[in-house]
């Protein structure tokens, strides 16, 4: 205590200093501004907004340049902004059959109505370093090719069309006078609804949700998943105001969803008929909501009536360990000073040690006193 | 986007949280001193210091703060640690309330790890930082069990650990966190405290908050309440004892911390609480260094210092 805090004040504030200077980096070098973060690293402005449950590209970019481009602190500067945010109610939940589509792909049809639109996406790239990207002045992007693309006033979920034939599961009802959870202003208990636990997942980490999702295709609670249908783009939103007696748009927004479709063949509880995992974002974010409907749907399996067997499947666990923001907090809180709990324990240490070197000297002893009487 | 916050309170209501998440809170408060050592789950906010360095401690202190309160942080015991100078200008910030080190001029005292040595009163209030409140998480992983033991009052899983230390290595290994039994009825972790302090606990004139803002619960002991550290008649609950006084102060019975002075083994144990170290110094009192050894201004290493070797034996 009396080394390493007297003056803390002064070594705080100093390092801060030298964050803000080697956040900076290099003055001769311009800094970077927030549209070109939001224009060019919209990936990582869409995790941030996702994660930080906040829907705002240019708080994003502010605070994944704050975070020097550390995403999880991006997240939590979000969410420490967020929460100061007053509340004046919740949006009518979104259409995304009415999406405005850039990128809707199935899996499981090789044509389906409303077509399959690849959009912009990683997918068949090859990842090879593109060196021309590297050189300053790098050329604009040629147009790309587009035939002429009949927008639908409304491109049926994947789900809707097994629907009809009953091999679907339908969606999800709840009870008319069911209240959608919200996690940020009620504490979580359980065993959670659906509803928490979606919200929980579109919260949690990306890369904690790929590693459970991971899992269950490995043989961890297998769901047998197909690809049902992914689709990206623009849905309006809007809200119900008590006022006026009616919706009011409040604008549109980007998000990327999936309907992750998962072959089951009965249970005591279920019918043979394909399941549905879920999985939904802000922005764009792909690789996350497949993730998310792999867990969503391992986490049915009470619903279901199925065994639970693993990781994926168990609620208290992925729900207490999804959120990067809690992980990192309290994983770094290691480094907080813990004098007395160690001094404690050093105690202890030395107490067992006297006690375990008293006893085996005893034992050593005796052993040398057999061996000598024979 | 709103321009560049030049100061908290253009931007941030008094204590950073809205009026009605304080409202939440001191709810959760009150229910938590009308059932003492009972585990009141709340919606915790996300704060701007990471989870686990205190957000707990942090919104229940915003909840109950006032613009007449005097506010004394302390983490380790010390008003000095960075964390507790880190919390202590968020509040200041924020409310611009008054802050101590002297423990007895403290309306409100928010501690992570320590009690402090002075006795409190009744017209103060100490706030724990909690970072795992249920005592028995490390026994049963689950909330859904953990919190059906605690409404069956079943705590055999408690004690049949605290046996089998005894059995293995003749007492029972917990030094600090030490579960208690509070008002007869609830176990409750007493949060990352010595067990030294668990004592101080008991009957506390003061009222004793805790907060845990990622496990998202509150809990209380209200002024006079028993609190009764887990034991055995045949193995009752022992505190830690040091075989010196503080070497600087030459207190007794205070909780000391060890502090290495060189690369040779020389140590000296000094209290962990520094403003009642301080306070004793001013009044005259010296332990057997005499000096603190450390404020030497040429204190290149404290090995020069002939009497410190002395000071570990």
């Amino acid at each position: 205590m009396y080394v390493a805090v007297k003056g803390g004040e002064k070594a705080i504030r100093n390092a801060h200093t030298l964050l803000a200077r080697d956040r900076r980096g290099d003055t001769s070098l311009p800094a970077l501004t927030l549209a070109q973060m939001t224009q060019q690293l919209y990936l990582s402005i869409s995790r941030v907004m996702a994660e930080g449950s906040l829907y705002d590209a240019d708080l994003a970019a502010l605070a994944i340049k704050q975070a020097r481009g550390d995403l999880i602190e991006a997240i939590f500067l979000l969410r420490a902004y967020r929460t100061t945010l007053p509340r004046f109610g919740y949006s009518q939940p979104i259409d995304t059959a009415t999406m405005l589509i850039r990128r809707r792909i199935s899996a499981t049809y090789k044509d389906l109505p409303g077509g399959q639109l690849l959009g912009p996406t990683f997918d068949y790239t090859q990842r090879l370093l593109d060196f021309t990207l590297a050189a300053n002045g790098e050329e604009a992007p040629a147009t790309p090719q587009t035939q002429a693309f009949e927008a639908q006033e409304r491109v049926p979920r994947v789900t809707e069309l097994l629907d009809d034939e009953g091999l679907m599961e339908p969606d999800a009802e709840l009870p008319e006078d069911h209240e959608v959870g919200d996690l940020t202003r009620e504490p979580l208990e359980f065993p959670a609804g659906r509803d928490l636990r979606l919200q929980n997942l579109a919260r949690g980490d990306e890369g904690f949700l790929l590693a459970l999702g991971y899992s269950t295709q490995r043989g961890y609670g297998r769901t047998h998943p197909f690809a049902g249908e992914i689709r990206l783009g623009e849905v309006e939103v809007s809200l119900f105001v008590e006022e006026l007696g009616f919706d009011v748009p409040l604008g549109e927004m980007t998000v990327t969803e999936c309907q992750m479709i998962n072959q089951f063949a009965g249970s005591a509880k279920a019918p043979p008929q394909f399941t549905r995992g879920y999985g939904l974002v802000p922005g764009q974010g792909e690789r996350k909501v497949m993730a998310m409907s792999l867990v969503d749907r391992s986490l049915r399996w009470q619903e279901l009536g199925e065994e639970a067997t693993s990781p994926a499947q168990d609620e208290e666990f992925v729900m207490s360990h999804s959120d990067n923001v809690q992980g990192t907090g309290f994983v770094e809180h290691l480094k907080l000073p813990h004098y007395v709990d160690f001094q404690a324990e050093l105690d202890l240490i030395r107490r067992l040690r006297a006690e375990w070197f008293e006893k085996n000297q005893k034992t050593t002893g005796e052993t040398a006193d057999l061996e000598a009487a024979q | 986007m709103s321009t560049p916050a030049t100061s908290f309170t253009d931007h941030y209501n008094f204590a950073y949280l809205d009026e009605q998440t304080k409202r939440m809170i001191r709810r959760a408060i009150l229910k938590g001193i009308a059932i003492p050592g009972y585990q009141v789950p709340f919606a915790a906010r996300e704060m701007p210091m990471p989870y686990g360095w205190g957000t707990g401690g942090v919104q229940v202190t915003a909840a109950v703060i006032g613009h007449s309160d005097t506010l004394k942080m302390i983490d380790q015991g010390s008003d000095d640690t960075t964390n507790a100078v880190a919390l202590r200008n968020f509040f200041v910030q924020t409310t611009g309330v008054n802050t101590t080190t002297h423990t007895k001029g403290a309306s409100l005292i928010q501690t992570r790890h320590r009690i402090p040595e002075e006795p409190l009163s009744e017209d103060q209030v100490l706030v724990y930082q909690v970072p795992i409140p249920e005592p028995l998480r490390f026994l049963e992983p689950r909330e859904t069990e953990t919190r059906k033991m605690h409404a069956l009052e079943e705590y055999g899983l408690m004690h049949v650990k605290l046996y089998e230390d005894i059995a293995r290595f003749g007492h029972i290994a917990t030094t600090y966190a030490y579960p208690v039994l509070v008002n007869e009825r609830y176990v409750m972790d007493p949060s990352p405290i010595p067990k030294f302090d668990n004592p101080k606990m008991h009957r506390m004139e003061a009222l004793q908050l805790f907060g845990a803002g990622r496990e998202k619960r509150i809990y209380a002991i209200p002024p006079h309440t028993d609190v009764v550290s887990l034991d055995f008649e045949d193995h009752p609950f022992t505190p830690q004892e040091f075989d010196q006084p503080c070497a600087i102060c030459g207190a007794e019975h205070v909780y000391l911390d060890e502090v290495i002075l060189d690369d040779q083994g020389s140590r000296m144990f000094v209290c962990s609480d520094s403003d009642y170290c301080e306070e004793r110094r001013t009044e005259g009192h010296t332990g057997h260094l005499g000096t603190n050894p450390l404020d030497a201004p040429s204190n290149g290493t404290a090995k020069d210092n002939a009497s410190s070797k002395e000071a570990c034996k």
